[in-house]
């Protein structure tokens, strides 16, 4: 069996096109024990995973932490509140103190782009990054190639459009990385203030006009919106931007018939996404979740194992 | 007793020449340059200074540092700040007054010069701030201000956003003949940023500050300068942008002056990947373009003084999260070699370097120093322009570490540094480079 040669898996940049293949993989074979009667293997008994959450999240970290449990290991969940970051600890200091307890991975989420790079060169456990600032989300891509390959039955030679604020999304960053190195085309569209600086540099199309960015396109992944960053409004209005990027079926008749629509979650209906689209029979979105848990249990799996039989520098 | 510098090449910064001369040395001042080989020793004792192959500078002056005293003793204090200048072969250093509390009234000027004379090291030259507590609403006194020692103004980190007020200071810093140093930045523009905004930021997922921020300031104040024909010094300049602006502003014949530094001629935007705060300061590290602009502007004399905006942090400030680390690097004995490195490089000449470094910043703040002449005050620098060595965490003598230089191959080191004619720093035989 192969396993990670890597410690952590901080991005999707650090992955090459055969070490998301094994993810992959192995997520599939994961996949059936979620679907067994007794959901539970005991692969990682005795390891332990602490998910460690600067930032609100529900559905990642609940994710991991069943994925965790269903590998048999234990979980232990931190979220900021309960942290003593309130007690003024530095991230660093607080990372030591997690290391000194043994884990074999921590899973963390940060508001701050690096953190868990930071984290990785100073603990011995995996890293695992579960979405750092406006950086990565790696396990996010990962559960989104999953589900495209499941199906499409292939990720090269696709064509992906991601819509919605493409500079302030992890996901999106992640996305584009991972899809691009599968071999697909990526075309990203939003309002013109949320198109990164710079972003043809990136490798992909950029259209502001969201019939455009769905046209001819298999995948069209839609990502959440905020109408406030930093106290900045990026656009004018809710209702103007479900007006004009918003996406439902009369953007979707752009699409071809078979394109399938996924979102990271949490959607907000009437804006980005139109009720009848998110629960139409093109949402991929609850498939998304369901993988998400067969991807995190094949992550652990493999960072643990490479760690184990010492694969790890 | 006097000394006597021998076998050097003695820069004259104000012709830009070099030459085969040797300094005679009497009290604080120079007595005599003459021609190498013609002074014969009389009856008195002599102490000889021996430089061949190397130069014999006027002292170099770095008209941007931060001292952090008062308030910040643990990230640098004003002796440890001069020791590490007079390392670096500075013999004068203007500190900015961002300090706790600001400089903004004589009580502190004054608790600035005195702790200078009590490290009786670098000259230290107080920088006030325009405005009180650097908030960018009230003229600061600067009558008194002036009166106590201060040699010109900046709120240096905190720009004054208010464009009224800046032109007030303008006008009315120019009757004390107070240089405004202005810190360009537009705050609401680089809000949130950590980095400048482009390719790498977009990559790495950091937010970004454009050019922009920098350049729309600059121009403001480039227009306040036409308004009220009052010069204005713009700082630690980094973009292309800036560099044209301030081109254009001395083609038309303002009274414009502008300094950058070292990291901005040498290092690029993707020093920051891997999320290094060593390298994180503020205006950002841009692209490689417009490194090569500065460089430019820096040869073309559009930019006139070399400065290492000196900023300690400890570890406190600098060992967290990027986005929550402080800005700013140290650089006080890293200048002088970076600087030869680009004239290595054909750059720009070694005499508009140690111009750039000496008589430049003189003038612009109007204080003595800055060349070698009979009666002018005995500041030198002797560089041993050959030595090799890495640029290592045991050589710095600030209190704090924060540079992305660290285990970067350097040539060329002070090798001893006189001020007032008294040797205040000596390479030792251990040192590297010797």
């Amino acid at each position: 069996m192969n396993f990670l040669s890597q410690k952590d898996l901080l991005g999707m940049g650090q992955l090459s096109r055969e070490t998301i293949n094994l993810i992959l993989d192995t997520a599939e074979s994961f996949k059936e024990v979620s679907s067994r009667d007794i959901k539970k293997v005991p692969t990682l008994r005795g390891k332990s995973v602490i998910n460690f959450f600067y930032e609100p999240s529900t559905r990642t970290r609940t994710s991991f932490e069943v994925a965790a449990k269903r590998l048999s290991a234990d979980t232990v969940s931190l979220s900021v509140s309960t942290s003593s970051m309130v007690k003024g600890e530095t991230l660093i200091d607080t990372a030591k103190n997690l290391q000194a307890m043994n884990p074999d991975i921590i899973v963390i989420r940060h508001s701050s782009t690096g953190a868990p790079h930071l984290i990785a060169r100073h603990v011995r456990a995996g890293i695992v990054n579960a979405g750092d600032g406006i950086n990565e989300h790696p396990s996010q891509a990962l559960l989104d190639l999953f589900t495209i390959r499941e199906k499409k039955g292939r990720i090269d030679g696709l064509k992906i459009a991601i819509i919605g604020d493409i500079s302030h999304s992890r996901v999106a960053r992640s996305d584009i990385i991972g899809f691009r190195k599968m071999g697909a085309e990526v075309t990203i569209s939003g309002p013109p203030t949320m198109i990164p600086s710079r972003a043809e540099t990136l490798g992909v199309t950029v259209t502001c006009d969201p019939r455009d960015a769905v046209r001819d396109k298999d995948v069209i992944i839609v990502l959440r919106i905020q109408l406030e960053r930093q106290g900045k409004s990026l656009f004018p209005s809710l209702r103007e931007y479900a007006s004009y990027f918003g996406i439902n079926n009369d953007v979707l008749a752009y699409a071809p018939k078979d394109a399938i629509i996924m979102h990271p979650g949490p959607i907000n209906r009437g804006v980005e996404l139109s009720s009848e689209v998110a629960d139409g029979p093109r949402s991929m979105i609850l498939d998304q979740v369901a993988n998400g848990v067969a991807v995190r249990m094949a992550i652990l799996y493999l960072l643990i194992g490479g760690l184990r039989v010492g694969n790890v520098d | 007793m006097a000394t006597w510098i021998r076998n050097g090449r003695l820069a004259d910064t104000i012709t830009g020449v070099f030459e085969e001369k040797d300094l005679i040395i009497e009290g604080k001042r120079i007595e005599k340059i003459i021609p190498r080989g013609q002074f014969s020793e009389g009856g008195e004792s002599l102490d000889i200074i021996e430089a061949d192959g190397m130069l014999v500078l006027p002292g170099l002056i770095d008209m941007h540092v931060h001292l952090r005293e008062p308030g910040e003793e643990y990230k640098e204090t004003i002796q440890t700040g001069c020791l590490a200048a007079v390392a670096g072969g500075f013999t004068a250093v203007a500190c900015m007054p961002n300090t706790i509390p600001p400089n903004d009234c004589r009580s502190v000027t004054e608790f600035i010069l005195e702790q200078a004379m009590r490290a009786g090291l670098a000259r230290v030259y107080p920088i006030a701030a325009i405005t009180m507590g650097r908030k960018g609403t009230v003229m600061a006194e600067f009558g008194d201000l002036k009166a106590a020692g201060a040699v010109g103004l900046s709120d240096d980190g905190s720009p004054v956003a208010d464009s009224g007020i800046m032109r007030c200071a303008l006008e009315y810093s120019r009757y004390y003949d107070l240089k405004v140093i202005s810190h360009c930045e537009d705050l609401r523009l680089s809000e949130g940023g950590v980095m400048h905004e482009g390719e790498i930021s977009t990559r790495i997922g950091l937010p970004g500050i454009p050019s922009a921020a920098e350049e729309v300031m600059v121009h403001r104040d480039i227009c306040l300068s036409e308004l009220t024909g009052c010069p204005v010094h713009i700082a630690h300049v980094s973009s292309a942008g800036s560099v044209e602006l301030i081109r254009r502003a001395k083609d038309k014949g303002l009274p414009v002056t502008a300094e950058t530094t070292p990291h901005y001629l040498t290092l690029d935007h993707s020093s920051v990947i891997g999320y290094d705060t060593s390298a994180k300061v503020n205006p950002p590290l841009r692209t490689r373009e417009d490194v090569e602009a500065v460089r430019k502007g820096l040869a073309e004399g559009v930019i006139d003084v070399i400065v290492t905006d000196h900023a300690p942090h400890s570890s406190l400030e600098k060992e967290l999260e990027f986005d929550k680390a402080a800005s700013g690097m140290i650089g006080l004995q890293s200048a002088l070699p970076l600087v030869l490195s680009l004239v290595d490089e054909g750059c720009l000449s070694l005499s508009r370097a140690v111009q750039k470094m000496t008589i430049a910043p003189a003038r612009v703040l109007g204080v003595e120093g800055g060349h070698l002449r009979e009666g002018s005050p005995a500041d030198v620098t002797i560089v041993d322009t050959d030595a090799r060595y890495v640029f290592s965490r045991d050589m710095i003598l600030s209190k704090s570490r924060n540079t992305p230089f660290l285990g970067r191959e350097m040539k060329g080191i002070a090798h001893l540094t006189m001020i007032g004619g008294r040797v205040v720093w000596q390479r030792k035989a251990s040192h590297p480079g010797s």
